[in-house]
């Protein structure tokens, strides 16, 4: 009966898979907290100013006179 | 026999799957997350001025509160008051929400001192913020690992 060992050792894997997921997951709930908190208070400064673009806008200023 | 088996087998591959997805990340970006940060957000632009002023401060169990309202126009205080609740109520909704999301309800309170001390780590210089039994204002520049 060969599939009586695998069922055993699936029964053992089971509740190990369980328990795990039982643990609170510290490391990924402070990336998460961080992330809530950069939005929440728009602390993130340099990342899409810096590619601020020159902005085209201003192309009238030239005054092409003649 | 192998029914059983390949149902066995499914059952196991479901479990091991939420398990890795929970291990990666926690999901924060449901509707109801998002709703309570962009309130939060709005709200941040006027509660900015009183966390510099020391009016209001961060509070070790990832709360604000009203620190000291005279530092505040007699007229703006009423506001002031319904400003921290509001807050706090979206805060609390925020903890439970990042647990319930994540199927682990009994997270919250984890989730909770979780953001205590990440509020606190990232609040600017010159805010306050609980310690032990009192008020502290939070120091200067390296104090904070990266940003």
């Amino acid at each position: 009966m060969k599939n009586w060992k695998i069922i055993l050792l699936l029964a053992a894997i089971f509740p190990a898979c369980v328990t795990i997921n039982i643990y609170f997951p510290a490391a990924a709930a402070e990336k998460a907290a961080d992330k809530i908190i950069e939005e929440v208070w728009q602390l993130k400064d340099g990342q899409d100013s810096s590619k601020e673009p020159v902005a085209p806008t201003e192309t009238p200023a030239e005054t092409p006179a003649k | 026999m192998k029914k059983l088996l390949s149902g066995f087998v499914m059952i196991v591959s479901m479990f091991v799957a939420n398990w890795v997805a929970a291990a990666a990340d926690l999901e924060v970006n449901t509707p109801a997350i998002a709703a309570l940060k962009a309130s939060m957000q709005v709200r941040h632009g006027q509660l900015s001025t009183f966390y510099n002023s020391g009016a209001v401060g961060l509070t070790k169990d990832a709360f604000i509160a009203v620190k000291d309202a005279t530092a505040v126009p007699l007229k703006d205080r009423g506001g002031l008051n319904s400003l921290v609740s509001a807050e706090n109520a979206d805060r609390a909704n925020l903890y439970k929400e990042i647990a319930t999301a994540n199927g682990h309800p009994e997270w919250q309170a984890d989730i909770q001192s979780t953001f205590a001390s990440r509020w606190i780590d990232k609040a600017q210089a010159g805010w306050f913020y609980q310690s032990g039994g009192g008020w502290v204002k939070k120091w200067g520049l390296p104090q904070n690992g990266g940003q």
